[in-house]
């Protein structure tokens, strides 16, 4: 395998933004590219993640690439997915070897409509569809699930609402204050879903020497992997996390200590499922970020957690990162990077 | 970073309702197709799988091995559930009008549980490992909503689905999509279509490359980087090129042949289309002259339909060689 290295970060969060996807990610992409030193025409791919439905336009992603600078002509990919899997695109174009570095990035306006009914045109058009039924629902089944299991407890849920918060800047109240909150959801309450959030994010890969020459500390990426289940709920065990626990071993999570782990779990109880099938002992700082209680931009939000992971190894503040993404209901889709700083 | 506010984001642009809604016209196959029949006669079923499970509602193959699934099996109209959670307000659509609970029902017989509503007084009266049962609707039409709701099981199960005369086999379905937004044009073409109200055209020029786009978009295309100072162009233009439009269609606002046109307004970098008018179709030639046919100012509005169309200034053509570079 070819080493391929995190060089540079950028991104943009708000509630609602009345800019547009473009005007928003702009200064974000630029951001990216102007502190990983490269030049723009150095950047031999160019990938993006995003999901039409949010705006509500086909092929928006096109539009988009105003800001990516087109001419002349890319070479470019998009996923309609989160910007992490357009990340591990960009990873495996890069193992090719004709080109050193590659530009991911991601964006998504939620404000712009009912993100629950946009959210639920992902879901079976046979039996899911028909009744109305969408991923906060679902989110609120695991969530029960995990209760009656007795793997987490309505106030778990509210400590990890309270942590991300308070690393987010978003206010000191704790778990107990915020278990006085009636319920959305039963038994989610509002802390326990994500936030509705416009953002963009941007990420710069380097191959190899190039990426020790750009910076003293290159966030290395030494194992990324993605692994997808079976999309009906009621076939899964919703209180396990399979496809993050195979995703973990592929990428290499438990070879060695882990200092911090960014953790996409848009809803509280994810995370603690995700936490366990990625098998990080208790002394790993979770999502210092502030997590998805502190912002989530659908279809930034994962790539958000890779940045966020780099970020602490570029600054050298850690030395191993795990960061996780996801997608679908209930965790159905689940892909985990480590991330190192040279020895 | 995350969590910063973005302070280039302005208090006030313009948006719009818009609403996205159109239906899908989908073939069910034969594994969907037989158990959305079954749900019309009042019956549910499942499939089996290699390993012995059932499957409800059934998938086309086993989602544990690929394979494709066997026999059908009728399982019960009732069950156990799962999990569920408690929805305090219902929105339009859904299966209740009142609070209900959406529920993982693992139905009698069956291996794998289905998600539906639990007509329950209050959260209160559900439980994990509670029974429920179905509760028809009287006129089924093949379709996962044939099963109005589930109720909490008294003891005596699910009351008989009322008879429907035979049909032939479900082989389709309507899944319509309706989505509503509020749509910002963003920062850059707001202020252009306020221009538009005034009467101006006012471009924006690359800091990069120096060129004036209009209408200016959030970044130059060619540069990647947003767009620098403000510039107002003037409303004539040349023609750069142009199409007439002799199709009939719906919606159909100018008589036919009528001129569709690209102009590159003077003090502008990039052409825009629109409306020729003023002239007949077969005189319309590249290098016209052209001016905008503006709205009375009391009725423009936010949007290039305040120009009713460009039309002959009465200038001599442009020579060719001042907008090759826009062919």
């Amino acid at each position: 395998m070819r080493d391929v290295a995190i060089v540079s970060f950028a991104a943009s969060t708000t509630p609602h933004s009345n800019l547009d996807d473009v005007e928003m990610l702009a200064p974000v992409i630029h951001e990216a590219i102007e502190s990983s030193g490269l030049a723009r025409r150095e950047i031999g791919f160019t990938v993006s993640g995003s999901c039409d439905y949010l705006c509500g336009r086909p092929f928006s992603f096109l539009m988009a690439l105003d800001a990516a600078s087109a001419w002349p002509p890319i070479s470019e990919s998009h996923v309609e997915m989160d910007g992490a899997w357009a990340l591990y695109e960009a990873w495996v174009r890069l193992q090719i070897g004709d080109i050193d570095a590659a530009l991911v990035y991601a964006f998504g306006k939620a404000s712009q409509g009912d993100l629950n009914a946009v959210m639920a045109t992902q879901l079976d058009p046979y039996y899911l569809a028909p009744l109305g039924v969408d991923a906060e629902c679902f989110a609120a089944l695991q969530a029960r699930a995990m209760l009656d299991a007795g793997r987490c407890t309505e106030r778990d849920m509210a400590a990890v609402a309270a942590r991300g918060r308070r690393d987010a800047g978003l206010g000191a109240a704790s778990a107990d204050e915020l278990l006085r909150a009636p319920y959305k959801l039963a038994p989610l309450r509002a802390h326990d879903c994500p936030p509705v959030t416009d953002g963009v994010a941007a990420v710069v890969l380097v191959a190899g020497d190039r990426a020790r020459q750009l910076h003293k500390r290159p966030a290395w990426i030494r194992g990324i992997d993605h692994r997808i289940e079976a999309p009906s709920p009621g076939v899964r065990d919703l209180t396990r996390s399979p496809s993050t626990a195979l995703a973990a071993r592929a990428a290499g999570v438990g070879r060695a200590k882990v200092d911090l782990a960014e953790i996409h779990a848009p809803y509280t109880h994810q995370e603690i499922i995700v936490r366990e099938a990625l098998g990080l002992d208790a002394s790993v700082v979770i999502n210092p970020s502030g997590g998805a209680p502190g912002a989530h931009p659908v279809m930034s939000a994962g790539l958000i957690r890779v940045g966020e992971a780099a970020r602490r190894i570029l600054d050298g503040s850690a030395q191993r990162a795990v960061a996780h993404a996801t997608a679908g209901p209930c965790l159905q889709q689940n892909l985990v990077c480590v991330l190192e700083g040279e020895q | 970073m995350e969590g910063k506010q973005d302070p280039a984001s302005p208090a006030e642009a313009l948006s719009a309702p818009y609403v996205l809604a159109y239906t899908y016209r989908r073939s069910v196959g034969p594994v969907i197709g037989r158990f959305l029949t079954g749900l019309r006669e009042g019956r549910i079923e499942g499939v089996r799988t290699a390993a012995g499970r059932v499957l409800v509602p059934p998938a086309e193959y086993d989602p544990e091995t690929g394979a494709a699934v066997g026999d059908f099996v009728e399982v019960g109209a009732a069950g156990v559930v799962q999990s569920w959670c408690w929805v305090s307000e219902p929105r339009a659509g859904q299966p209740l009008d009142r609070p209900f609970a959406w529920a993982l029902v693992k139905l009698d017989g069956a291996d794998t549980a289905m998600v539906h509503a639990v007509d329950a007084p209050s959260p209160a009266a559900m439980r994990t490992g509670m029974r429920v049962c179905v509760r028809w609707r009287a006129e089924r039409v093949g379709s996962v909503r044939d099963i109005a709701c589930f109720v909490p099981d008294e003891g005596s199960g699910a009351s008989e689905a009322p008879p429907m005369p035979p049909a032939e086999p479900v082989r389709g379905m309507l899944s319509p999509v309706h989505l509503e937004f509020t749509i910002s044009p963003g920062a850059t073409l707001s202020r252009f279509l306020e221009g538009v109200v005034e009467g101006k055209l006012l471009g924006r020029r690359c800091p990069a490359c120096a060129k004036v786009y209009v209408p200016p978009k959030g970044a130059c295309p060619t540069c990647g980087v947003p767009f620098g100072d403000e510039v107002a162009v003037s409303d004539t233009g040349t023609v750069t090129s142009f199409c007439i439009v002799n199709v009939p269609f719906e919606g159909q606002t100018m008589k036919l042949p009528y001129t569709y046109g690209s102009v590159l307004l003077d003090g502008a970098d990039i052409p825009i289309l629109h409306l020729i008018s003023g002239i007949p179709a077969d005189e319309v030639r590249m290098g016209l002259r052209v001016r905008a046919e503006w709205l009375p100012a009391g009725e423009r509005r936010p949007t290039l339909e305040s120009i009713r169309w460009f039309a002959p200034t009465g200038e001599p053509d442009a020579a060719y060689e001042t907008f090759s570079e826009h062919q």
